[in-house]
């Protein structure tokens, strides 16, 4: 189940997508979704849904894998279509006892599941086609010069960086507890809510008390590493932009002069 | 002339407070000890004889309560000396899962160059280097969590490595690996002293400490001994008394001695043995 | 009771690319009352071999028969299977839980749905066998307690469940010698206290050479050899295939037969190797 979830996981690869520069694949996708809101009519989708078509093909991540990330919100994507449809007044197209479809509604359910889906595919795009590390680099650079007004950027990325690091290891950690447990007769899997709630405490507590050793360790192993937060710290791998990288940051800038200027137009 | 130490214990003590409203406990009770450039030093002593206390003392991770500390003639309570001090001090921790930082090796191995502010070439060459150095090359882009308990330490002991240490301190590198981590880490260990780096290494495995030049054995806070292996190994009861294990050969000696086989006192390896009782028939 | 162990073969995610065989075509019988060692690698198999044991893991072929009963058939309950077999894995020190050593001791009793009355003796007795004094302990926090304390708190939770084969999954590992001798001490202690079957893992071949009736060998998810220490430790040239050593006694005295001493065969003592070097040694001297 967890392994289905494809958001947020990344695709190694050689491909441009991925050679380029995390800020500009950031920031694109910011702009990408901020556009997903401006548009309200079918011309802008077909554009959106082109730019982020051409992104996956030059990507090279199958799209099978791609969609399969899509799996966990079908049923969230229903719900909003649902309502949508039943939910907004006007034209009736279609009467089924209590409720009814309109014209409006459709057209409203149709754009926000587009929506949803383009805006999920979007953002995948951004983790699938970035190296985490690259990632979060990125963000610290994007936030630094919010550092004035007291943003702690280097703190945030450093804490995401943590993160990836420790996901697994705390992953591995629950498995071994719940066998662990299991062993000495706990049973997870029956019962009403309130019991299977209560079941959890053998797995949560000794999980805190592994979270907060490796938080004492690891705080230790930085401190006598000469960590010292994020002043005067170089990196290994530098973000310097490329040419591809100006080359996307000028179409990125011509695709969303055309998205106002289709919006504004029709 | 003799060598300048590069770390000196000077009438060490720290104590902590246990637990709220007790006295407060002396976990290393007035040690002094110095540890020339270049030598490898075991600790030995079972958990709790302060022998982890001791280290953490080494970098300045813990601040001596009386005594003072110097490491390469630093102060380690002065603060503006910190950073040196850590830098000359490096440290291996004990549990390798939870000393690494980043989600990719080469990463990690990077952390402590950046932090002293090194230019990025510069910091790549050590990455490489060290990296090479524990034969751990081609995991450079592998993610921690794939590697076994003995590649995760060995990444460790790079990312220190790449710090240039003068000296590094191994806290307890081994108790959680299984006997091929164990020999690996050993391994390195030997080779980065060949290279000129001093070691220290806090152990409770005998067969460790009998491969430093100097073994000091600490009991309940303090020295209870301090000596070659062949000095300190040779004194059976006491270190049985303090409930540390004995090297075989010792052991096999004490039985001989009982029948009437006269074993010299610096026998310590099972090699030695061997080649002694081949003499002696 | 005893455990037979049939053909046992176990496939992580078949049919995935990333497909592994963890055991393959191990077989193997477990008589009543014996200690038995395991030895092999890490990820030889061993661990994943211990959960089939206990039903945590199940068979992708083969049988486990314990005490008569196939535990791998359909339908068999899990609760039966973890009641008649306790299974201690590394570190269980991780594992506890509860504000107090007593309670946490009796999270397994509890599981098993006994009487409050029931459960209190078993806590009793359990913390008593791994040699910890209830009256001093049974309130203390278990989090509070001294490293080799906290493991023995822990397989105290085990044993309390009063199981008719005890695993344990190297029980001594990152302990210093003198609580490493203690827990396995008492792991001895609580062997011959109750007659059960038990099985150890263990990295130390000294250890396993002393302690065990039988022992197992595992290497890349395959049985090596099965026998006593003596059979299994004569095999020198075996393990060192699999790149597993000796017992040092042994290897010291391996290496004296090789120079030419007269001494018998695979020696796991250190009493005995020096006995017998010194037999010779009386030899070699009135010979001359």
């Amino acid at each position: 189940m967890i392994r289905d979830i494809t958001l947020g996981q990344f695709y190694p690869g050689e491909s441009v997508i991925h050679r380029l520069d995390a800020r500009v694949k950031i920031i694109a996708t910011l702009l990408f979704i901020v556009e997903l809101f401006i548009v309200d009519n079918f011309i802008g989708f077909v554009l959106a849904a082109g730019a982020l078509g051409s992104v996956i093909l030059l990507s090279k991540v199958p799209f099978s894998y791609i969609v399969r990330g899509l799996k966990p919100i079908i049923l969230i994507l229903c719900f909003t279509f649902a309502l949508n449809m039943f939910m907004i007044d006007g034209t009736v197209l279609v009467r089924l006892g209590f409720l009814k479809i309109t014209k409006e509604g459709l057209r409203m359910a149709v754009f926000m599941a587009v929506r949803l889906i383009l805006l999920l595919l979007g953002s995948s795009m951004l983790t699938l086609c970035t190296q985490p590390l690259s990632l979060t680099d990125g963000i610290e650079r994007l936030l630094a010069p919010m550092k004035k007004i007291g943003v702690p950027a280097h703190e945030i990325a450093m804490m995401m960086t943590i993160a990836l690091r420790f996901i697994p290891t705390l992953l591995e950690e629950t498995d071994k507890i719940m066998k662990a447990q299991q062993a000495r007769g706990a049973d997870f899997e029956s019962g009403n809510l309130i019991q299977r709630a209560k079941s959890l405490v053998p797995i949560l507590v000794p999980l805190f008390v592994s979270a907060f050793r490796i938080a004492q360790d690891l705080a230790m192993a930085m401190e006598a590493r000469c960590y010292r937060g994020g002043d005067h710290r170089t990196r290994l791998h530098e973000l310097k932009l490329k040419k591809r990288d100006f080359a996307a940051i000028l179409l990125l800038a011509g695709f969303l002069a055309l998205i106002i200027a289709e919006s504004i137009l029709l | 002339m003799e060598k300048e130490p590069i770390i000196t214990i000077d009438n060490l003590i720290f104590s902590y407070v246990r637990e709220e409203d007790r006295e407060p406990v002396n976990a290393v009770d007035g040690v002094s000890l110095q540890i020339e450039e270049g030598s490898f030093t075991a600790i030995l002593g079972k958990n709790g004889s302060g022998k982890s206390t001791l280290a953490k003392n080494l970098n300045g991770l813990l601040l001596p309560t009386e005594g003072a500390v110097y490491v390469a003639g630093y102060d380690t309570r002065s603060e503006e000396h910190v950073w040196d001090v850590r830098q000359t001090a490096g440290m291996v921790f004990q549990n390798p899962d939870n000393q690494l930082v980043s989600a990719i090796v080469e990463d990690d191995v990077a952390f402590g160059p950046e932090n002293l502010g090194i230019d990025p070439d510069e910091i790549r060459r050590r990455v490489d280097k060290s990296l090479e150095a524990v034969n751990m090359g081609k995991f450079r882009k592998k993610p921690p969590h794939l590697l076994s308990g003995g590649q995760k330490q060995r990444i460790a002991i790079a990312g220190v490595v790449a710090m240039k240490p003068k000296c590094i301190i191994f806290d307890e590198p081994t108790a959680m690996l299984d006997p091929k981590g164990r020999q690996e880490i050993m391994e390195i260990i030997r080779e980065l002293h060949e290279e000129g780096i001093t070691i220290l290494l806090i152990t409770h495995f005998m067969e460790e400490a009998a491969e430093a030049e100097r073994v000091v054995v600490m009991h309940e806070g303090k020295v209870l001994l301090d000596g070659t292996p062949a000095e300190v190994f040779s004194q059976r009861e006491l270190i049985q008394s303090v409930n540390l294990d004995i090297p075989l050969a010792v052991e096999l000696a004490a039985h001989l001695r009982e029948k009437g086989i006269d074993v010299p006192k610096n026998i310590i390896s099972t090699e030695e043995m061997v080649e002694f009782l081949c003499q002696y028939r | 009771m005893s455990i037979q162990v049939r053909n046992l073969t176990h496939i992580y995610e078949p049919g995935m690319p990333t497909e592994s065989v963890a055991l393959e075509d191990v077989s193997f019988e477990i008589n009543d009352g014996e200690l038995v060692g395991v030895i092999g690698h890490t990820g030889s198999g061993k661990s994943t071999l211990l959960q089939h044991l206990n039903g945590l893991l199940k068979p992708t072929s083969g049988q486990i028969v314990v005490g008569g009963k196939d535990i791998t058939a359909p339908g068999v309950s899990m609760v039966e299977i973890r009641r008649r077999i306790g299974l201690v894995f590394q570190y269980p020190e991780y594992q506890l839980f509860e504000e107090t050593v007593a309670k946490d001791v009796a999270f397994g009793p509890k599981n098993l749905g006994l009487s409050e009355a029931e459960i209190e003796e078993r806590v009793k007795e359990s913390l008593e066998l791994v040699g910890l004094d209830y009256e001093t302990i049974a309130e203390r926090s278990p989090f509070e307690l001294s490293g080799g304390q906290k493991r023995r708190v822990a397989i105290a939770g085990v044993i309390a469940m009063r199981p008719e084969v005890l695993i344990l999954d190297e029980p001594t590992a990152g302990l210093d010698p003198k609580a490493h001798k203690d827990v396995l001490a008492m792991v001895e202690e609580v062997h011959r206290r109750t007659g059960n079957i038990t099985i150890l893992v263990s990295h130390n071949m000294a250890d396993i050479a002393r302690l065990s009736d039988k022992i197992i060998v595992i290497d890349s998810g395959r049985l090596v050899t099965v026998g006593t220490p003596k059979e299994v430790f004569g095999q020198r040239q075996r393990l060192e295939e699999v790149g597993l050593a000796l017992p040092p006694v042994t290897q010291f005295t391996e290496t004296l037969r090789d120079r030419g001493f007269s001494l018998s065969e695979t020696i796991l003592s250190a009493e005995q190797a020096a006995e017998e070097i010194f037999q010779y040694l009386k030899g070699t001297s009135e010979n001359d």
